[in-house]
């Protein structure tokens, strides 16, 4: 057998090795190539694919478009609103599949993770014509911001508020049942249970299941589009509106931004997240 | 016996599918006791235990706490606290805020909360730790958050699921020692429920003994070790030799027996016996001796020594008599000899009657 091992060297130590190093870089460039030239050319002087000089003009140029500007506040806003609604939904249907034993129920479960799985053109279409025939669609045309954008804020929820349920739901598996009964037993009631023991127990899962549900909202695109009535433009609708019309570093620019904005939701979350522990 | 705080009576508990938990028990346990439920697992204790909590609920009987029959009032309105098996302490709480849990939820204020508070982890000495979160506590530290967090209610009685099953040898000695303080210091009513029969004896002043639901027997430590009311109770409280006799004749309180592995004597007993019964005599009152023991009444008979096991204070000896084995501790009094048992050695095994004990059941 020729294959020995140096010195020092651990039998699955193959973090070292030269050739995995390589291929650690090469699935780094892959996944971020594309982000990284985004953002360094959000800071180029013109709109050709050459490096021609570093400016922030952009970025004055994409905050100065009211166009943008309305598109992203928009963006935000919905997904905020979807973000609260679907994480207290899902972590509501969580709590039921968790808790309740019910006729159907390994049915209901499914059903409940379906749209995960379900292609986005279909449920596009569905919520499409869902507004159209109730009337919604042409009904909030005319409504005041952010009112406008409620079937849109409707679609998100009903897309994202699985996902959480799922996140959730995997979680409460690991839930000691015995705190819940040592919650009684020191005088609680079922509801001071719920506050003090559950959710507490609940909030990595809800934090982590509601920051899945803000970027879900923040870059959906084809639901969004199927929803949204002429009025009523988000953020990623806008860009495809514009990159058909010609390139232009201003979407570099709020790309970015937007990139930025999720990134800091993360690493917020993160912290949230890092002292509450597992429970047992 | 005084006014019992908490009075079982008739309880039967059966789950979905037929299983009979518990099977029509009545227990009575008087104010300070220190009362241990015993049994196998699956004998019912824990359950019995839970439907003294609230957390379950019988399907017949009473459960009457302080005078008031409370079988089916919800846990957090029952005057008894827990200490889970898992110690169940709340991972996002202090030491200091799991202690004062209890009287938060029920609106006690905040000042009086700081004072039994600290009363209480200073029971448990534990007050130097008031401010860490229990993922970085040992599990007996943890253990004595749960302790702290349900004395501090000051229930009437207080209820231990297994509480020391997750401890190690050494830190189990010393959690039972101080139960015991502890029970003595706040004079509440100690309900115990273990598989443990060395925790049992130590820790309680009176135990019940379970077996499939249903009470054995319910006894002193010492009535329950040295008048064990049957065949179960006898093998499950320490070790025992049971005997098979037949019943010569009996003569009053003097039954004239024969065993296999003690040939014919006599021994008295209150009971009155059929054609069979077991006679159980405990490894330590059984004595090993090379030449015949001399002594009226002693019964004895030549048997082979077949193992020897060390265990440092004692050995524990088993031997072969007319076919049976017989067990026998052997207290190793010296530091040279050892026990100077070895295997293969033909010894006399002799014992006194009045250490034998009948047992028809």
């Amino acid at each position: 057998m020729s294959a020995q091992l140096k010195p020092g060297q651990g039998p699955l130590d193959y973090a070292r090795r030269p050739w995995i190093i390589a291929l650690f870089a090469l699935v780094l460039l892959f996944l971020y190539a594309p982000i990284a030239s985004l953002i360094v050319f959000s800071f180029n002087v013109d709109k050709s694919g050459v490096w021609h000089g570093f400016t922030f003009m952009n970025y004055v140029k994409a905050w100065n478009n009211e166009q943008i500007f309305y598109a992203l506040s928009n963006s935000i806003t919905i997904a905020l609103i979807s973000t609260v609604f679907s994480t207290i939904l899902g972590g509501m249907t969580a709590l039921t599949l968790w808790r309740f034993r019910f006729p159907f129920k390994t049915a209901y479960e499914g059903f409940v993770a379906l749209p995960i799985v379900v292609p986005e053109i279909c449920m596009g279409i569905a919520l499409s014509m869902f507004f159209n025939y109730s009337g919604l669609m042409a009904a909030v045309r005319d409504w005041v911001w952010p009112f406008n954008l409620i079937n849109i804020i409707f679609a998100h929820i009903a897309f994202s508020f699985p996902f959480v349920a799922v996140v959730v739901r995997s979680r409460l598996v690991g839930f000691n049942r015995q705190l819940e009964e040592a919650s009684k037993d020191l005088g609680a009631t079922e509801f001071q249970t719920f506050i003090n023991v559950l959710i507490p127990f609940m909030m990595p899962a809800l934090v982590a299941g509601g920051l899945l549900a803000f970027t879900l909202s923040l870059d959906d695109f084809v639901i969004t589009l199927f929803s949204s009535g002429p009025g009523s433009v988000t953020f990623p609708v806008k860009i495809y509106g514009m990159v058909k019309r010609g390139v232009d570093m201003q979407i570099n620019a709020a790309s970015t931004v937007l990139i930025l904005v999720t990134l800091s939701a993360t690493l917020i979350a993160m912290k949230l997240q890092a002292p509450a522990k597992s429970g047992h | 016996m005084s006014e019992p705080i908490i009075s079982i009576r008739n309880v039967s508990k059966r789950f979905a599918g037929g299983v009979t938990a518990v099977d029509n028990v009545s227990i009575d346990i008087a104010q300070n006791e220190f009362f241990a439920l015993l049994g196998p697992s699956g004998c019912g204790k824990t359950t019995l235990l839970r439907m003294i909590s609230g957390l379950e609920t019988p399907t017949e009987g009473q459960i009457i706490i302080g005078g008031q029959d409370m079988a089916f009032t919800p846990p957090n309105l029952r005057p008894t606290n827990m200490v889970f098996q898992s110690y169940a302490v709340f991972p996002h709480m202090t030491v200091e805020q799991n202690v004062g849990y209890g009287l938060k939820v029920t609106g006690v204020p905040a000042a009086e909360i700081k004072t039994r508070v600290a009363e209480a982890l200073e029971m448990v000495k534990l007050a130097h730790l008031a401010a860490r979160k229990p993922d970085q506590m040992s599990g007996g530290q943890r253990q004595r958050v749960a302790l702290a967090r349900a004395l501090v209610k000051r229930p009437k009685v207080l209820l231990l699921d297994e509480p020391l099953s997750a401890l190690d040898a050494k830190l189990r000695d010393d959690m039972r020692m101080e139960l015991t303080r502890l029970q003595q210091t706040v004079g509440i009513t100690f309900i115990i429920v273990t598989h443990d029969q060395d925790e049992a004896l130590s820790m309680a002043s009176r135990i019940a003994v379970m077996d499939k639901g249903a009470v054995a027997q319910i006894a002193t430590p010492s009535e329950l070790y040295e008048h064990p009311r049957n065949k179960f109770v006898a093998d499950f409280i320490g070790k025992v030799n049971l005997l098979d006799a037949s019943v010569l004749s009996q003569k009053g309180k003097t039954v004239t027996c024969e065993t296999k592995a003690a040939g014919k004597f006599a021994i008295e007993t209150d009971k009155t016996c059929g054609s069979t019964a077991t006679i159980a005599i405990r490894p330590e009152k059984l004595k090993l001796s090379a030449s015949e023991p001399k002594g009226a009444g002693l019964v004895k008979t030549k048997a082979t020594v077949r193992d020897v096991a060390y265990y440092g204070d004692t050995s524990h000896v088993v031997a072969d008599a007319g076919g049976s084995d017989l067990e026998i501790n052997v207290q190793n009094d010296s530091r040279t000899g050892g026990s100077g048992v070895e295997r293969g050695q033909k010894l006399w095994v002799s014992f006194n009657p009045e250490d034998a004990l009948v047992l028809t059941e």
